[in-house]
């Protein structure tokens, strides 16, 4: 398969290609690579991403994958509008 | 190792001195972070630009900022987008003093050529109809304001320096500053001995610690503020909207979602970066108040980042009395990645002994021994 026909992230639509643009630009580390191409800031938040990303960057750095770091872990594990925050928020002080 | 210049640090401020040096002719420039590229305050701000201020300095260095800005991709020779978007700051008045001190800004900013306007509640919702009408009294707004993308404008300056021969070190952080009397001999790492007589501390939320090890006192400190993003939505938001009082700033980005951020009052002199439910919850509640319509938008992600601030909350770009060869770019006050481009500029210039664009007086560490003048700014979040 073509490089810029694979999809590393789908969240952010980030091909193999782009992947590997950056990462031959020396950003070598996920979060690194995560402020230039946005991998793990979608709606997944790296849940997708970061294991694929983490065998690519292994490949690359010619580490097992268990060394490469992924993603930071961050609030909120899933979507949640901000409406409905503010109304729980409300309940709580009733 | 031997280095002419050692730049400690490698978020936007640290890229833009190390650009700024190497373009003015300086050779053998060598940058240490600590962690990757934008790893601090950089990579975690909210990707404003503003030109409206409280206080000249702080409107001379956005406006010399901004001019840069519109210039950056040309005159960094970069292809990638920026994500430069001047589509304005739209900051509301919720109270009469606030209105009272939004004229006086306003003349401040005219003064030197910034062109911000007040706007009536009618005329903002001109430009952000989803705006609550009741929330606020009366607005001032920019058209050059807006945003910009942290992560590209901290690798279009590094990226340049790099091919102007600057060589940074990632996840290498600084453990000593060596000095001999008042002259610095070496910079360590945890991996090697540099020797430079000059240090230039752009640490952000850890100059003060890094300023530390080479026995000068910087009198900044540092607190966590936090910010959230939503899923990417349409385009529905043109400029920045921002209340001081009321405690928000919120933009939607280029890429389609919204980041909004608040301080926090009670906030300790720390490095903790973590989230809170209590950012989320206020954070929510505020913004349905004034943009209810945003309130639909479901919430992605959160995280926090270091303000490194300053007593006057205006930035440090200053040489050290007691440390020739030190200089200090730190105590920006939660506002470093918009005013980077002037940050590289004047410590380059002091540096290398040229003529300031801007009074170098007032931004010295110097001015803190004297008597306050009362110059502090209030326009800020």
């Amino acid at each position: 398969m073509k490089k810029h026909n694979v999809y590393v992230c789908r969240c952010e639509d980030v091909t193999l290609d782009e992947l590997y643009y950056w990462i031959h630009r020396g950003f070598t580390t996920f979060e690194g690579l995560k402020r230039q191409l946005r991998i793990g800031m979608g709606p997944c938040q790296g849940q997708i991403c970061g294991e694929v990303i983490r065998r690519e960057l292994a490949n690359f750095l010619k580490k097992h994958p268990a060394d490469v770091k992924t993603h930071t872990i961050r609030p909120l594990i899933m979507g949640v509008p901000l409406e409905a925050i503010a109304k729980a928020g409300d309940q709580d002080e009733s | 190792m031997k280095a002419d210049a050692v730049i400690i640090g490698a978020g936007i401020s640290g890229s833009s001195i190390a650009w700024h040096l190497a373009k003015k002719g300086m050779r053998n420039i060598k940058v240490f972070d600590a962690s990757y590229l934008t790893a601090g305050a950089t990579g975690r701000c909210g990707a404003g630009v503003r030109t409206q201020w409280g206080t000249k300095t702080n409107c001379l260095l956005a406006k010399k900022s901004m001019e840069f800005f519109e210039e950056a991709g040309d005159l960094l020779d970069y292809k990638e987008d920026i994500e430069f978007k001047q589509a304005g700051y739209l900051i509301l008045a919720t109270t009469r003093e606030e209105e009272a001190i939004f004229d006086k800004n306003i003349k401040v900013q005219h003064d030197i050529g910034i062109p911000s306007k007040r706007l009536t509640v009618q005329e903002a919702l001109q430009i952000v109809p989803h705006l609550n009408p009741d929330s606020f009294l009366s607005a001032s707004f920019c058209e050059k304001d807006g945003h910009l993308n942290p992560f590209r404008m901290t690798d279009a300056f590094y990226q340049a320096a790099k091919r102007l021969g600057v060589e940074f070190f990632f996840y290498e952080p600084v453990t000593d500053i060596k000095t001999n009397h008042a002259s610095i001999e070496a910079v360590i790492t945890d991996r090697r001995i540099i020797e430079t007589d000059v240090v230039i501390d752009a640490a952000g939320g850890h100059a003060k610690e890094i300023a530390a090890m080479a026995g000068i006192d910087v009198p900044v400190f540092s607190e966590k503020h936090e910010i959230l993003a939503t899923e990417p939505t349409y385009p529905m938001q043109d400029p920045m909207v921002m209340s001081f009082s009321k405690n928000i700033y919120c933009q939607q980005v280029p890429h389609g979602s919204f980041l909004m951020g608040r301080s926090n009052p009670d906030a300790k002199h720390n490095h903790d970066v973590t989230s809170s439910w209590q950012f989320l919850e206020k954070m929510a509640k505020t913004v349905c108040d004034i943009l209810p319509d945003i309130g639909k938008l479901r919430v992605v992600r959160q995280w926090g980042g270091l303000y490194n601030n300053s007593p006057d909350r205006q930035p440090i770009i200053s040489s050290v009395d007691e440390l020739p060869g030190f200089y200090v770019a730190c105590g920006f006050s939660g506002h470093g990645f918009m005013f980077s481009p002037i940050t590289g500029d004047l410590i380059s210039d002091l540096i290398l002994d040229k003529e300031p664009a801007i009074n170098a007086a007032a931004l010295s560490i110097k001015r803190f021994d004297e008597t306050s003048n009362g110059d502090y700014e209030t326009s800020v979040v």
